[in-house]
């Protein structure tokens, strides 16, 4: 990759919470080291505490390594670069007390963008995840799968290069997690936005990325990256194509090695 | 809303209703039926009557205005003190460790036992009642403070600061309307319990207040007036409360 492609560099990025030797010290993340492309989508996928979304706040400069550096379109991350990165998580990110517009608005108050330009920005950012008749709702009134939209809604309307997402649609149910995975590949193919994208589900990261990284167990490490060759928008019918089913089979067969070394590990593992 | 929940609503309504009335009935009947004692029960026709002069003539202002009066500036140091305090705490996970479970267990102790003490240190006058009011109101108003301030999302602390929020806008954005509805239960708490230890305390040593005027009527053996004037302690008390509640549904509903 020559430099000006690359959009997120990691440069042997290490973690561990706390101190050697205190009781509550966790060493999370191993010697990472990974160049991200601009306008790709990577999945970080691998077991429970392997490490994939301390990677991720420490890409979006949420949080510092203990060891290694993270470079963001050439600049080098010390902090949170609102400009650049934007987050979707997980789930209640959303203020409760803020309706969807106020919310979206809201990011952008913070972000510094201009009254005069944010109403505009807040309606294109709607209407591309389709939530127009509901700016003016709360999130409590909306299904899961709404607020994730409006969570997301709001991460676009910052218009930066970078979208870091926490497993975005870990909360929802399969069927839910598969229109939004649909509508997420059609929203990218639109736009040239780089994406790193965590989660625990193997279609989801096999239908979604261009590539996966595979981590191993905790102390987390990328083992492996798969690449999806598969162009975005991607069809409802590549999910049942052979090369889906064998690169799903793949990844399941490197992540099942990986999770059971961390069940042996933790002794999490269940009597039958 | 649920559904039929202004039918259920109307109906407690009436059974609220319907009590107070069977219960001026009893007291009637047995004011003038069944022979208890007028100094234990006056006629409610006779009380009725007194109320009535009471408001005529207007001679209830100075207690009321000593006991609103003592009730405003209690209120008005527990709530900036509690809020500060409860800030302060809640700033830190260390410091709500170790203050939320004193602040809790000092609030569970009945702080009325000190009166003594508190009328040694400021006398028999309105200064005593401010301070106990302020002591008892203090600690809902700090604890709700904490809860408040101390318990937010964090998630939603990081999205903040994720999009570039800066210190101020984190505060009035994030952390100020998550903790506003419950700080403003906690003010209602602090508000009504500095009212009652106020009165109560006024019943057993002061100079003047509503509370005193009670006692006063009672060791006169005015007991219709007693009754009277305990009837308009109820009344105002009524008034307060629901005006607070009201602040406090407006506050969480803007």
């Amino acid at each position: 990759m020559t430099p000006s492609s690359v959009a997120i560099r990691i440069s042997g990025v290490a973690h561990q919470f706390g101190e050697p030797g205190d009781a509550r010290h966790v060493r999370a993340l191993r010697d990472t080291s990974l160049d991200i492309a601009r306008g790709e989508l990577i999945c970080l996928i691998g077991p429970s505490g392997c490490g994939k979304s301390t990677l991720l706040n420490i890409v979006g400069g949420l949080m510092s390594p203990t060891d290694g550096t993270v470079d963001v379109l050439g600049k080098r991350v010390t902090g949170p670069m609102p400009r650049e990165v934007a987050f979707v998580f997980q789930e209640n990110a959303l203020f409760p007390w803020n309706t969807v517009m106020e919310n979206i608005d809201l990011g952008m108050v913070f972000q510094g963008v201009a009254r005069a330009e944010r109403a505009a920005r807040a309606r294109r950012s709607l209407a591309a995840v389709g939530l127009e008749e509901f700016a003016q709702h709360y999130p409590a009134q909306l299904s899961g799968g709404m607020r994730q939209r409006a969570a997301l809604a709001r991460a676009l309307s910052l218009e930066t290069g970078i979208l870091l997402m926490d497993e975005p649609f870990g909360a929802l149910d399969e069927q839910t997690r598969m229109i939004l995975g649909e509508e997420l590949s059609v929203l990218l193919s639109r736009t040239d936005k780089t994406i790193v994208f965590v989660t625990h589900s193997l279609g989801e990261a096999t239908f979604l990325a261009d590539r996966v990284a595979v981590f191993s167990a905790r102390p987390g490490a990328i083992k492996t990256i798969i690449a999806v060759d598969e162009p975005h928008p991607r069809q409802p019918e590549f999910v049942t194509s052979a090369k889906f089913t064998e690169i799903r089979n793949q990844l399941y067969g490197l992540l099942h090695e990986e999770i059971r070394k961390t069940m042996a590990h933790t002794g999490a593992e269940a009597t039958p | 809303m649920r559904p039929a929940g202004n039918e259920g609503r109307l109906a407690s309504r009436a059974v609220q209703a319907a009590f107070v009335v069977a219960l001026v009935v009893l007291w009637y009947l047995g004011a003038t039926r069944w022979g208890v004692n007028p100094l234990l029960l006056p006629n409610p026709v006779a009380v009725l009557g007194d109320f009535w002069a009471i408001l005529i003539s207007g001679e209830f202002i100075d207690d009321l205005r000593v006991t609103l009066g003592e009730l405003a500036a209690a209120f008005a140091i527990a709530a900036s003190l509690g809020t500060v305090a409860g800030y302060l705490v809640s700033r830190s996970q260390y410091r709500i460790r170790a203050f939320e479970p004193l602040f809790a267990a000092v609030y569970a102790i009945p702080i009325i036992l000190f009166l003594p003490l508190y009328v040694l240190l400021f006398g028999l006058g309105p200064a005593s009642k401010i301070a106990l009011g302020a002591t008892i109101g203090f600690f809902p108003i700090a604890l709700s403070t904490v809860a408040g301030f101390g318990y937010v999302d964090k998630v939603l602390l990081t999205a903040a600061r994720s999009m570039g929020a800066s210190d101020y806008q984190l505060f009035r954005y994030a952390l100020l309307p998550a903790a506003l509805p419950i700080m403003l239960t906690g003010m209602r708490m602090g508000f009504t319990i500095a009212l009652l230890s106020i009165i109560g305390s006024e019943t057993i040593a002061s100079l003047a207040g509503l509370g005193h005027r009670i006692v006063q009527l009672a060791e006169g053996m005015e007991m219709a007036r007693m009754f009277a004037y305990i009837i308009f302690v109820v009344a105002i008390a009524a008034i307060l409360n629901a005006l607070v509640s009201a602040l406090e549904a407006r506050g969480k509903h803007p």
